[in-house]
């Protein structure tokens, strides 16, 4: 069986995933069963500033009938008095010696305001520091939360106040609500931070409700945005992280970097290592169905990676990070076309009508005799099931004109029925960025383009 | 027990089978549905449904628009997403069929038709009126599709029917399980709502002259269904209650309608299958099907067939009753032979032969006959040319009289009746009749 503990910044905890500071981790109550369940850490939700709440907090997206494919919130920061969560913090830190008990904290941009609170949370006995440079709402209206974390030059100072008194692991969190998510990472790495933490919730309106015309959710009359989460944010945190992965600034920093952003399952969190994140924060898989969920997070990531060979999480940490690149430095000579597996094939067309309609029109319906046919190409009076089933054409692709767009292998509803499959494109390895090294006139000249793919036989569809 | 409560008792067992899906069930279904591209479950349907446009509709919470495109294709989409035999069309072809379970298409249809029948939603805008008369025969599927796609047209349509309550099969033929009597009467008053006028007690060669009806309108549609039930020609067959009779009499009256303890339904098609459920709910103690050949000939869909094993009912395969024994109108017991199957007859199947000496008898208090209906008996006197006894047409649905068109039971001479093929003859043979009287369109 796999060792799944970890080791980030100095913070050990027995396996890498922690509660993200968020309603989850509200109370010592809350922290301490989520320890029972197994839960490696957690960081509490954010202390700091006095604030009050509203109600109708969160909003969700569903879509096809799966609840929660995101939500979004409106809710502060703890509103619960500071002295009962720095009480508590200590409490479940006596308790729980073996797990990650992180603070997040967010004050005033004041440095006494930051030196008073760091100090304060470090005399809970607590493992380390998350500064919430990244609340999207309510907060920032007061200076604080994402508007620190947009505006970099913040970013470094209030990290530089911290670091004067902090005696424990600052862990920086990134808003994603900003243009190029490195510059808040490099002020983070330029003020000595000892850790980076990414993705906070982003900016959002879930909707409107059709019936009374206010917002989702409704508040009084009025709505705004608020911060957005799960499952469908997950594409947004990975392409983040690998932002700073390959940044040459924080990867030389070798700072670790708690990943978050809609992790679900063990699948996601393996991804999260694989693009380099050391430690992993969950908030909304267990706002939607508890703490339990940590059992199969730990048990399949930990069979996962016995059946890959990885005997550490360490082994595992930025195992893909080195594929991540730019298009220019993408082989223009790599060919995959789609093929269609026929005993798979349940006949829905749906590759079908995605390729004529929307790509490259590369697929063909094939009846019994060979021939290709139109859609509904039947007789009007025929019917019933033998007529519909053994009359019904087959798909299949024209792999000359096949692009390798790879749409119909992502709206096939089989698996493994669709397979894009690599074939020898008879030319050179060669990238955009090497053909405008080589030559510069093909990348500039529509003319020239139109020689140079004459001579590769590079064809158009 | 009352007779009230006992009437209660008999609906409550014959209530329909399926309860209506709830949203939730309805929104997973509907998700479920890949949205197939020129979909086989379209395509096997008689009337070809656009399935996946109006579960997709569903989906997106457009109920209107969901039954709206139901009701362009079947006008009559509620009794349909009730009696389709949906396993050997839409379900059936589904592609989901084959490694997983095919969509609930029929009970998704029955979502989106009792929403509007529920709001008393109209779906469809009213028409220019064209001023051309049209007079449908029947007030069964066929004719009410017909009568509706027409007035749909703008045309003035008046259907006669010769009973009290149009709806054909759907309102007194099929068991209240299936479809209840409200859901066939609520899609006859849709078509009067489209504008069709509707005169009951109207019974052609009776009341009814088709020499007066081409006199007084521009064109007329025959959906006549089918003649009785036939005789067996038996001894004490004056004891054999008809199937038809008996479903009726459930669905329309049930507390008159006395069950016996030990029930004999001879027939093995879907009416049969109707009348012994109705006994064997409705207190039998002992019901039997009894079947001159054997299961894998039997006209009832498989599906049926299997529902009525679990409901308990007794089969007597390869069996033919000689004559039913009653003393004082009371039944005894039904004298029977075996029989077994020699070469293929004019139906393309095995033609059983009584085994000599093989007589025995059942014991039997009640005996029901449903072995389907006969040929159309007023065609002849019509003057109409037939097709195997069944009214000839051509592939317009136009008879030999010109201007007189028929669809329905009444022309099934080739392939199984059912209300959706009954349907799409309604609707192809008021698109002939459309294009005859203003041209296409």
């Amino acid at each position: 069986m796999a060792d799944l503990s970890i080791n980030f910044a100095g913070i050990r905890s027995p396996n890498p995933f922690w509660l993200a500071s968020a309603p989850p981790a509200n109370s010592g109550a809350q922290v301490h069963r989520a320890f029972e369940a197994g839960w490696g850490g957690a960081v509490w939700k954010t202390i700091g500033a006095p604030v009050l709440n509203v109600s109708n907090r969160y909003g969700a997206w569903h879509y096809g009938g799966q609840k929660m494919l995101a939500i979004n919130n409106v809710e502060l920061i703890s509103d619960r008095p500071l002295e009962q969560n720095l009480r508590e913090i200590a409490e479940v830190k006596r308790a729980w010696p073996d797990r990650a008990v992180i603070v997040s904290a967010m004050v005033e941009s004041k440095p006494e305001a930051w030196h008073e609170i760091i100090k304060k949370i470090q005399d809970t006995g607590a493992d380390g520091i998350e500064l919430n440079y990244g609340c999207p709402h309510g907060m920032s209206e007061r200076g604080m939360g994402s508007a620190v974390g947009q505006v970099p030059e913040y970013c470094e100072q209030i990290t530089g106040w911290v670091m004067q008194v902090a005696k424990i692991p600052v862990i920086v969190k990134l808003t994603p609500n900003i243009s190029n998510i490195v510059m808040p990472a490099r002020a983070a790495v330029a003020a000595g931070a000892n850790a980076l933490s990414l993705i906070n919730t982003i900016n959002s309106i879930i909707g409107v409700d059709l019936d009374t015309l206010e917002l989702v959710p409704n508040i009084g009359g009025k709505g705004g945005h608020g911060g957005y989460a799960g499952p469908a944010v997950k594409p947004i945190a990975l392409n983040m992280l690998s932002a700073l992965r390959t940044d040459a600034v924080v990867s030389q920093s070798k700072l670790p970097i708690s990943g978050m952003g809609g992790i679900s399952t063990w699948a996601d969190a393996a991804e999260f290592l694989l693009l380099g994140a050391n430690s992993l924060q969950v908030c909304t898989a267990v706002m939607h169905y508890g703490f339990r969920i940590i059992e199969d997070l730990c048990d399949g990531l930990s069979n996962w990676m016995d059946e890959k060979g990885f005997k550490t999480i360490p082994e595992v940490v930025g195992k893909s990070v080195h594929r991540v690149s730019d298009f220019k430095n993408f082989d223009l000579s790599f060919k995959a076309v789609a093929r269609i597996d026929q005993e798979k094939c349940i006949r829905c067309d749906l590759c079908y009508v995605a390729c004529n309609d929307t790509a490259h029109q590369c697929i063909d319906l094939i009846a019994k005799d060979g021939s290709v046919v139109a859609p509904g190409a039947y007789d009007q009076r025929s019917n019933g099931k033998e007529a519909a089933v053994h009359t019904r054409p087959m798909v299949r692709v024209r792999e000359d004109d096949c692009v390798g767009c790879r749409l119909c292998f992502n709206v096939c509803p089989v698996e493994n029925c669709i397979q894009m499959v690599e074939e020898p494109s008879g030319r050179a390895s060669v990238t955009w960025d090497q053909l405008t090294q080589k030559q510069r006139e093909v990348t500039e000249d529509w003319e020239k383009m139109k020689a140079y793919r004459d001579k590769m036989g590079i064809h158009i569809h | 027990m009352n007779e009230n409560a006992a009437w209660t008792a008999d609906r409550e067992a014959l209530k329909e089978a399926f309860p209506p899906l709830t949203q939730h069930e309805a929104l997973v279904e509907a998700t479920r549905c890949l949205m197939c591209f020129d979909a086989p479950c379209t395509h096997a349907c008689p009337t070809h449904i656009d399935i996946p446009k109006f579960i997709k509709k569903i989906y997106t919470g457009n109920l209107r628009g969901s039954a709206r495109a139901i009701l362009e294709s079947n006008l009559l989409g509620a009794t349909c997403a009730r009696v389709c035999p949906v396993q050997e069309l839409c379900e059936g072809a589904c592609v989901l069929g084959s490694e997983h379970k095919p969509i609930a298409i029929g009970r998704l249809q029955r979502f989106a038709m009792d929403y509007i029948y529920g709001k008393g939603v109209n779906v469809f805008p009213k028409p220019t009126p064209t001023g051309k008369k049209i007079a449908v025969v029947g007030g069964g599927p066929a004719g009410l599709s017909c009568a509706g796609e027409l007035a749909k047209r703008g045309h003035e349509v008046t259907l006669f029917e010769k009973r009290n309550l149009a709806g054909g099969l759907s309102t007194f033929g099929i068991i209240g399980l299936r479809e209840p009597v409200e859901i066939a009467l609520s899609e006859v008053n849709m078509i009067q709502k489209l504008g069709v006028k509707v005169e009951t007690h109207k019974e052609i060669g009776d009341n009814l002259l088709l020499a007066d009806l081409q006199a007084k309108f521009d064109a007329v549609f025959l959906g006549l269904g089918l003649g009785a039930t036939p005789n067996l020609g038996i001894a004490g067959e004056e004891n054999i209650l008809d199937g038809l009779e008996y479903i009726e009499q459930s669905k329309m009256s049930g507390h008159s309608l006395k069950i016996g303890k030990n029930v004999v339904v001879i027939g093995a098609g879907n009416t049969a299958i109707d009348c012994a459920t109705i006994a064997k709910r409705m207190g039998a103690e002992h019901v039997t099907m009894m079947y001159r050949r054997t299961a894998s000939e039997m006209t009832a869909y498989p599906h049926e067939y299997d529902f009525i094993k679990k409901e308990g009912v007794r089969f007597e395969f390869l069996s033919q009753p000689m004559c039913v024994h009653a003393k004082n109108g009371v039944v005894e017991g039904v004298e029977c032979v075996h029989m077994s199957l020699g070469g293929k007859d004019a139906s393309g199947r095995p033609a059983p032969q009584p085994v000599d000496g093989s007589h025995f008898m059942i014991a039997a208090d009640q005996v029901v006959k449903a072995i389907g209906q006969e040929k159309p008996a007023l065609v002849t006197r019509l003057n109409l040319k037939t097709q195997k006894g069944y009214i000839a047409v051509d592939e317009n649905l136009q008879t030999s009289i010109d201007g007189v068109y028929a669809g329905g039971d009444c022309i099934r001479a080739v392939g199984a009746a059912s209300t959706v093929m009954a349907v799409q003859d309604g609707k192809l043979g008021a698109r002939a009749i459309h294009e005859r009287l203003v041209g296409r369109g």
